[in-house]
């Protein structure tokens, strides 16, 4: 096929409308009457909520409704946004009587603005029986408090839970005898890693707004990078038929997984379905912070070992991860910690094993964050690996090189997949030439209290979820000859809608422009399992390939009948359909409006698709950091980058989802810590206590494209999303290693750990 | 309070509780470019220009622009798209919701300094976060914009 639109920087379809403000975001149209909406909190970590005084509440003009446990219904769902097999726990209700974090939902109050209801928060009154909280998750399970205790808690598809003992999942994976051949390895490192929460922190907060339709129905106007699995927990929560929901996304600001999970639509859901009022809720950013989604905190012990030639013989990763106080994503997360990490080096080895534990304890429920544990499992296994090369005296690249996967290798660990496509070596070659790491490795003395190091990292994520998610897309020749096109999967700023747009006017020969692709509207778009696990250009691109195949022969064959021909004479290359060698041909616009009037033929296709593997992208990274041993401050020099992602069906969109990526990955390197008092109260909760990196914080960002050419990918495409978050937290760890001795395995790295750090080593030492 | 004020070369007048935000007070007469992204005046999204210099209209009450004029996005609409253009042939905005206030912020730069070296660009918007583009993507963009006014002049 000829590539006029893929592999081009084409504007995103909506870029005017954003660069000049139009008011496209839910809050900006949402109705004016709508009733607003507060959720009144939890102060305690773990509580029953014994009773609920709202008269007074209610006596505040404008204050319409104070709900409690008391009016929600009684079945258990989950706000984890996966398609089916599900494997999140139905551990939640709308309202529950048992509050098990500090910000947990006790009543939902409405009113006619948000003064009045602010007001009326403070007037009501809860009596609480304050019960003992499990904060510390290493002391989760079998800890005599049980956070979820309730009979009525299910999971449709389990991975051994135990909720008796506050435990969400537990599994083992083992090819070989890992524990065996790691005692026979001449070199071998034993390390426990440990990564924090960390927020999405979009900066458009988490938001919806519902109404009742002219046909009774449930409406719900949603910031939601899953709008069907929105529609599905909905139906759960609210006891009524899918048939009554419809769900609509408009632009999103920004998800990056936070917005793959239900986090506030069932509020204004609820009161909508109950009252028969429109209704909304838009989240401050201190509930983003204290009551949303954010990444799992992880505990990652990591064992490896090589032998005497330096090849990796075995390879173990065990993870513990914080599931908070609900289960949503956690069965699922922590997966990525082995499966995206292990088959980086495990190939060649003699055996792996991979065990994982999810707990409960009652800090805020983690959900997804761009990278889903993969970029938890990365940190841990990249350190080690540096560490192992250091042991072994080989340079960290040079080591990676000797084990790393390589095109054609199995991937055992990765579900047995081959990597049919793999440019890791070449991006590792190119990071290594784009930093100068021979002359700046391991580090140089600046002179002035500063030095200046460098550090390395790689990683793999995959494209989609392979014999899981579903894809769907559907095209119509409208009169004239322009193209419909709807797809399920959500925009949430990442360009998807262009970037399908650029693959159907390739397939269709015709341009960008002539497609019209329209966002998400449960009761019309075809249904597709949402936009995360990084399968839309990889998954949505191969409907979109299928669906053009199939429309281009109803065109064909429609033209050839017009023609008087067979349409397996019959070609169409954008403009008509002819028959080639001759001068017989019939325009598009012709065939297309003869569709209009007296026609069978129905010029338009639906395909799916569902991908049997999920073929990783790979990356590798250099940084080149700047520390000051007075202060501790890093400053980063120069992060480079080298993206394997197979064809780039964007050049502009995949380069600033790259740099964006790398800049989320340095703040939860650097500073961003989700932290807890004694008693389980957020600190973290505005952007004061909260640092993102600021355009001062990023230093340059470098990246390049090193790709190959994936065989089950539209164009050759895998994914992008994801696999750019993981290789800031152990490059830049490497670094400081690199620059100052001190090897940490517990992020964020502050200056503040990096002096106190210093100091020890100088008592050490006897300095 | 009666208020009485300009919004986009308009004269609007109202009477609003003492302590209405800006903020609000702008999204409710239909200037919807104006974003919030936080509580604690870190994000910039709610930039907004007061008598011709940037502010955050999230920490501003409305009464503190009584008698002045000011501009939002909807009223900048021809400068917004001619640099709105260089930012999106970078892909620079890619959720879009931090445009708005970046943009507003950036107009207001380009009338204040005159040809900025890299650093003094990001000092200048330090204060307008973005978390989907790493920030990269919108400095190529300032760059070519500057450019490109240089070479008009
Ligand atoms: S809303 Fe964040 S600075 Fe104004
Ligand atoms: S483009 Fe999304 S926050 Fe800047």
């Amino acid at each position: 096929m000829k590539m006029k639109a893929v592999n081009t920087p084409v504007r995103k379809k909506d870029a005017m409308a954003l660069v000049t403000g139009k008011p496209v975001y839910t809050d900006d149209i949402a109705p004016k009457d709508c009733l607003v909406l507060k959720i009144l909190r939890s102060p305690h970590a773990h509580a029953l909520v014994k009773e609920v005084k709202k008269d007074a509440a209610l006596k505040v003009p404008g204050v319409e409704y104070v709900f409690t446990h008391e009016d929600v219904p009684g079945t258990r769902f989950t706000i984890a946004g996966q398609t089916f097999p599900e494997l999140s726990p139905y551990d939640r209700l709308i309202l529950d009587q048992r509050v098990r974090f500090v910000g947990d939902a006790v009543a939902i109050v409405a009113g006619k603005d948000e003064a009045s209801v602010n007001k009326a928060m403070k007037l009501i009154k809860v009596t609480y029986e304050v019960l003992e909280p499990v904060l510390d998750f290493t002391r989760s399970k079998d800890n005599r408090v049980i956070i979820h205790p309730e009979s009525d808690w299910s999971i449709p598809v389990g991975l051994e839970p135990d909720k008796d003992r506050n435990v969400v999942c537990h599994g083992i994976e083992e090819r070989g005898n890992a524990e065996e051949e790691l005692a026979k390895c001449s070199y071998v490192v034993d390390e426990t890693y440990h990564t924090k929460a960390n927020q999405q922190a979009m900066m458009e907060t988490f938001r919806a707004y519902t109404h009742i339709d002219v046909n009774g129905r449930l409406n719900v106007v949603s910031s939601t990078q899953v709008p069907f699995h929105v529609r599905k927990t909905l139906a759960t929560a609210l006891e009524i038929p899918k048939s009554q929901i419809r769900i609509v996304k408009p632009r999103i600001g920004g998800g990056f997984g936070a917005k793959q999970t239900v986090v506030c639509e069932m509020y204004p859901a609820f009161v909508s379905w109950k009252t028969k009022r429109p209704a909304k809720i838009v989240y401050t950013r201190e509930e983003s912070q204290i009551a949303a989604s954010p990444r799992h905190e992880m505990q990652v012990r990591v064992r490896a070992g090589a032998d005497e030639n330096g090849k990796i013989q075995a390879m173990i990763v065990e993870t513990l991860s914080n599931a908070g106080a609900y289960g949503e994503h956690t069965p699922t997360t922590i997966g990525l910690t082995g499966a995206k990490t292990l088959p980086l080096y495990t190939s060649n080895a003699k055996a792996y094993k991979f065990e994982f534990e999810g707990v409960y304890t009652n800090t805020q429920a983690a959900g997804a964050y761009r990278g889903y544990g993969a970029t938890q499992g990365t940190f841990a296994v990249e350190s080690a690996v540096s560490q192992l090369a250091e042991k072994m005296n080989i340079d960290p690249i040079r080591f990676r090189e000797m084990n790393m996967v390589r095109e054609g290798d199995i991937m055992h660990a990765y579900h047995g997949e081959t990597a049919n496509a793999c440019a890791l070596d070449r991006c590792l070659e190119r990071a290594k030439q784009m930093i100068g790491w021979d002359s700046k490795y391991p580090c140089r003395d600046m002179g002035n209290g500063k030095v200046r190091s460098v550090g390395v990292a790689m990683t793999m994520q995959g494209s989609s979820i392979q014999q899981v998610d579903v894809a769907s897309v559907s095209i119509k020749t409208g009169d004239d000859g322009f193209y419909n096109m709807q797809i399920g999967a959500t925009d949430m700023g990442t360009g998807c809608d262009t970037i399908l747009a650029q693959m159907a006017a390739d397939c269709l020969h015709t341009e960008v422009d002539n497609i019209v692709v329209s966002g998400v509207d449960t009761d019309v778009s075809p249904y597709d399992s949402g936009s995360y696990a990084s399968s839309t250009t990889y998954l949505t691109g191969q409907a979109t390939i299928k669906t053009c195949e199939t429309l281009k022969k109803k065109i064909i064959e429609a033209g050839a009948q017009m023609i008087g021909c067979s349409s397996e004479d019959a070609e169409f290359n954008g403009r008509e359909v002819f028959v080639p060698g001759t001068d017989q041909k019939v325009s598009l616009k012709d065939v297309a409006n003869a569709a209009m009037c007296g026609s069978v033929h129905t010029l338009e296709a639906c395909e799916k698709s569902t991908s049997p593997v999920s073929p990783p992208p790979f990356m590798a990274a250099t940084v080149e950091i700047e520390i000051d041993k007075e202060t501790g401050h890093i400053e980063l020099i120069d992060y480079c980058a080298a993206v394997d992602c197979g064809t780039v069906i964007n050049t502009n969109l995949a380069r600033v989802q790259a740099e964006g990526g790398i800049a989320q990955g340095i703040g939860m390197a650097l500073y961003e810590d989700v932290v807890h008092s004694k008693a389980g109260k957020c600190y973290t909760d505005s952007f004061l206590q909260y640092k993102i990196p600021s355009r001062l914080d990023t230093g340059k960002i470098r990246v390049e494209f090193e790709s190959s050419y994936e065989p089950t990918g539209p164009f050759g495409a895998k994914s992008i999303g994801e696999v750019v978050i993981n290789t800031p937290s152990p490059a830049i760890a490497h670094a400081v290693y690199n620059g100052t001795g001190l090897r940490f395995r517990e992020l964020p790295i502050t200056g503040e750990k990096i002096v106190m750090g210093l100091k020890e080593l100088e008592k050490d030492t006897g300095k | 309070m009666k208020i009485s004020l300009w919004i986009n070369d308009k004269l609007i007048e109202d009477d609003i509780p003492a302590d209405t935000i800006l903020l609000e007070f702008l999204r409710e007469k239909g200037c919807y470019s104006v974003k919030r992204g936080c509580e604690t005046s870190n994000c910039g999204l709610c930039t907004v220009l007061m008598e011709g210099k940037p502010i955050l209209s999230c920490s501003t009450l409305a009464l503190r622009a009584e008698g002045k004029h000011i501009t939002t996005m909807e009223g900048l609409q021809e400068e917004a798209k001619e640099f709105g253009e260089f930012l999106a042939d970078q892909g620079g905005e890619q959720c879009g919701f931090c445009s708005p206030g970046f943009i507003m912020n950036v107009i207001a730069m380009t009338r204040e300094l005159e040809d900025p070296t890299e650093q003094e660009i990001k000092e200048y918007l330090a204060g307008n976060l973005c978390r989907c583009t790493g920030y990269q993507s919108q400095l190529r963009a300032i760059r070519n914009y500057l450019e490109m006014k240089k070479g008009a002049k």
